[in-house]
């Protein structure tokens, strides 16, 4: 990056040493903050995965005791969802943004700087409450009331005051991306001309700006109830507990999207410039992910299936769900036509986006059968959802973002990674992820609950298959880290070309590899 | 690479097949032993092929497209990106199957809300960490607990072949006969579940929810609490005892003298009072403050040793009663028998090293109840 800064930005640079990165205002640098807070909070997220599996690998008590495992995944979900996830896909957004539209940054560089800075004191104080008298949330990352309420230990007020720090944080991130894609777009792209990564991503920040108030709304009621004697949620007072999943559905569901559509994005570059082939149907792929992220407001008591909601709701959400299927099922169809008659290869990034394809239609064709209203009825709460979510957040969303940063990687620090490493990288995540999660939805069928620490006997062996399943999947994505360490600090790897792979589509393929500290100092014309 | 991750497992299968029969391993939802619960298989069996078939098609053309169209054959690569009549095509028919899909599961969700004319109501209370089940034209009312021992769950013992699926009080019910369960809960959200049934209904605090079966098939059938409750979530088994109808009207005459009988105030022994103590002591209050009374400090305090237990009785007798206001102990008056406080207030008393030698007896207790000191 040094040889950048001294040619191409000579009137200002970054400040020197750990300066650089507190007061930096660069999208590069706070996309790598970006990336590398999500690979911190990916490592701890799966050592308390680690814990939970070990735990149920047999049956009975091992461990740990029952309320420190409800604590394991409690924190597992909230880290792998708003430390992990979330923050990787806006760590990609910062570098890729700018790049792909043709503009020097980000719109609002210091709201920026700001959104990530808050993030760190955020996860430090959830991760502070697991040494707090009386442990740390233990009600599960959907923390409904009145267990998180009334029934909750002490360190609950530093969850909702982590939760509404995050908050801001994302509000932030998204208004920052929706004002410079409107705003810094270089002459001629139009936006039936934007990549398809900036789309998703357009339509995530409006997903976020819409439902992370209301996160904000439901856990300061939670506030309310508990410290400032409001009934919100206690029957006893007038209230309705059943009110409090109805508000957190409303904003989960559209969360499920928000960590889903930019991956689609990411995949339809990768599976295009591997195929050779443009992306088949762009304009559908645009529309389609409207219609998902407008569906997904329509949908969300889907989870609550057994709250027992009156028949017409039940009929109206299990119909709109339904729905979903179409326009999702338009992604696909158009992936695999993008593959059919291209000329493929099978570089890293590449193996990763099939597998994302493949696995995340598994988790699609489960979440249809969970739509299902009376089948719901014995796959809701079971570990046949466990099965599902998992399917399509982690060889869904987690294998997106690791496709994306093999893909980008080169670009961004100029060096090819380890494709050797890659390959087992990837081959031990993909063997890994189907032992672990596909045994999920037989013991789910079974008949077993989740957020369980003991089980009964019939479900032990596909318990002990998915524990070794996990830890081989865990322990592959050290090899992700060291190949990471090796291509960027370790500095091996050959030199990348501007073009890193064979004729990739977009604007950011257009300058120098690593890219230029501001990316684009002229705007780039568009055809 | 699928068959790569298809042969590993089954590796894995045949490596860690060393506690139990394959034949017991649980690939599928049950069929269950109710017409309801047979035709929510049928729906899952049918949405289940639905989706194998979009499966084999969609990954049939992809790994296709993966064998012949790949660089390293010499494949050329087409540049046809668009096609309006194939976009609308892959539109509509997956609505057309999702229609079809819709229909019968409407019916069937229809039929599964129409709870009117039961011949028997079953109220079914979630606690944390047990079920109560009231029968509301009866005069017959109890708790159902877990029996596993906790050697059990400890790893201390072999486990039973029931673990964790069993309890002292099963509910019982005939069959042949439409069964109401009005679902409610008196501390957090539980959700009662027992797959056999295909009932499965959440218990909220302050509201009823409905729910009905009519069983086929005389038998017991188990599930378990199916929303997160706290660290007891684990640990509460539902155990179905489906009998004949004549079975059944034996058994509720029996239970209704046999409670009856249980709620008058008799006098009873020290050793009396000990024993009895000690069991209810195990299956309402070993989960918080543990067998052997130490506790898990600071959210479950010890009663070794404790300032209540080795205080005045009455304030003893009062917090079993009561409850603490604010912390996690629940109120028992409504849950135990009055003997049955008594009896666990002597055994604390009495227990783990506590020496005060005194006793409550089952009058002083009804007495304090029903002055509601």
């Amino acid at each position: 990056m040094s040889h950048a800064i001294e040619s191409a930005d000579h009137h200002h640079g970054p400040d020197k040493g750990f300066l650089r990165w507190v007061y930096t205002t660069n999208h590069k640098d706070i996309g790598t903050m970006y990336l590398l807070l999500a690979l911190g909070s990916l490592l701890i997220g799966g050592t308390m995965a680690f814990v939970i599996r070990a735990e149920l690998f047999q049956p009975g008590l091992q461990l740990v005791d029952p309320n420190f495992f409800n604590q394991m995944t409690t924190m597992h979900g909230l880290i792998m969802v708003f430390g992990a996830i979330m923050p990787a896909f806006v760590g990609l957004a910062n570098w890729l943004v700018p790049m792909m539209i043709g503009a020097p940054d980000m719109a609002l560089p210091r709201i920026n700087n700001w959104s990530f800075w808050l993030l760190p004191f955020a996860f430090g104080m959830l991760l502070c409450t697991l040494f707090m008298d009386g442990g740390a949330p233990n009600f599960g990352w959907t923390f409904y009331a009145p267990l998180s309420t009334s029934y909750a230990p002490p360190s609950v007020t530093f969850f909702i005051f982590s939760v509404h720090i995050m908050g801001i944080s994302s509000i932030m991130g998204a208004v920052n991306v929706i004002v410079t894609i409107f705003n810094m777009r270089a002459p001629g792209m139009t936006f039936m001309k934007m990549p398809l990564f900036v789309w998703t991503w357009l339509i995530t920040a409006f997903l976020l700006i819409a439902v992370m108030p209301v996160l904000a709304g439901v856990v300061t009621m939670m506030l309310m109830d508990i410290h400032f004697g409001t009934s919100f949620f206690d029957a006893a007072g007038g209230g309705d507990p059943v009110l409090f999943q109805h508000v957190f559905w409303f904003f989960g569901h559209p969360e499920v999207y928000i960590m889903i559509l930019p991956a689609f994005g990411i995949v339809s570059h990768i599976i295009s410039t591997f195929s050779r082939k443009p992306l088949f149907g762009y304009t559908s792929m645009v529309w389609a992910t409207a219609s998902i992220a407008v569906l997904s407001f329509i949908v969300w008591a889907h989870h609550m299936f057994t709250v027992g909601l009156p028949l017409v709701g039940e009929l109206f959400f299990m119909y709109s769900t339904m729905l979903i299927a179409v326009p999702t099922g338009v992604k696909v169809f158009n992936w695999v036509t993008t593959m059919f008659r291209g000329s493929m290869t099978f570089e890293t990034p590449m193996l990763f986006a099939i597998a994302f394809v493949v696995l995340f239609t598994i988790g699609g064709l489960s979440g249809l059968m969970l739509a299902i209203a009376p089948a719901d009825f014995q796959y809701h709460d079971t570990y046949f959802v466990v099965a599902h979510f998992h399917y399509v957040l982690v060889p869904g969303a987690l294998f997106s973002i690791l496709a994306g940063v093999y893909y980008w990687l080169p670009k961004w620090c100029g060096r090819m990674y380890s494709e050797t490493l890659g390959k087992w990288h990837f081959w031990l995540s993909f063997i890994g992820v189907n032992i672990t999660f596909f045994p999920m939805h037989f013991v789910g069928l079974a008949g077993m609950p989740r957020r369980i620490p003991d089980y009964a006997l019939q479900f032990a062996d596909f318990n002990a298959i998915v524990s070794v399943g996990a830890f081989i999947f865990g322990l592959s994505q050290l090899i992700f880290v060291y190949n990471l360490w090796r291509t960027t600090i370790g500095g091996k790897g050959e030199q990348a070309t501007d073009k890193v792979w064979d004729e990739p589509d977009g604007l950011e393929w257009d300058i120098p590899s690593p890219a230029p500290y501001h990316s684009f100092q002229e705007p780039p014309q568009v055809k | 690479m699928r068959r790569v991750g298809i042969s590993a497992v089954s590796a894995l299968l045949l490596l860690s097949n060393s506690h139990s029969a394959f034949a017991e391993w649980g690939l599928n939802m049950t069929e269950g032993v109710t017409q309801l619960s047979q035709n929510v298989h049928g729906l899952h069996m049918t949405i289940f092929y639905i989706c194998v078939a979009i499966a084999v098609v969609v990954f049939g053309v992809m790994l296709y497209s993966i064998i012949y169209h790949r660089k390293s054959r010499g494949a050329k690569a087409a540049n046809f990106h668009e096609s309006t009549t194939v976009e609308i095509l892959w539109t509509l028919i997956p609505l057309i199957i999702l229609v079809v899909m819709a229909i019968p599961a409407t019916q069937t969700l229809i039929d599964m809300y129409d709870a009117e004319d039961a011949e028997i109501d079953i109220q079914v209370t979630g606690y944390q960490w047990k079920w109560r089940y009231t029968y509301l034209n009866e005069d017959v009312d109890f708790f159902s607990i877990l029996t596993t021992p906790q050697e059990q769950i400890d790893n201390k013992e072999a486990k039973g072949e029931n673990y964790l699926l069993e309890v002292d009080n099963p509910l019982v019910v005939p069959v042949d006969t439409k069964i109401r369960f009005l679902l409610t809960a008196k501390d957090v959200i539980h959700s009662w579940w027992v797959p056999d049934l295909a009932v499965k209904k959440d218990t909220i605090p302050g509201f009823i929810n409905e729910s009905w079966t009519i069983i086929d098939k005389p038998g017991i059938y188990r599930g378990q609490c199916t929303e997160l409750c706290g660290k007891g979530h684990g640990f509460m088994p539902i155990v179905v005892k489906a009998v004949s109808k004549e079975e059944y009207a034996t058994w509720i005459t029996e239970q209704a003298i046999a409670q009856a009988a249980a709620r008058e105030v008799k006098d009873m022994s020290y050793e009396e009072l000990m024993a009895q103590g000690e069991s209810v002591y195990k299956s309402n209050c070993a989960a918080c403050h543990q067998a052997n009374g130490s506790g898990m400090p600071p959210v479950f305090p010890a009663l070794a040793g404790s300032k209540i237990a080795l205080g005045d009785i009455a304030d003893h007798i009062d917090i079993v009663l009561n409850g603490k206001k604010g912390s996690a102990m629940g109120a028992y008056a409504e849950q135990l028998s009055v003997s049955d406080i008594a009896a666990v207030v002597t055994y604390e008393r009495n227990a783990w090293g506590n020496d005060k030698g005194d006793m409550a007896t089952p009058k002083q207790v009804k007495q304090q109840k029903e002055s509601g000191k």
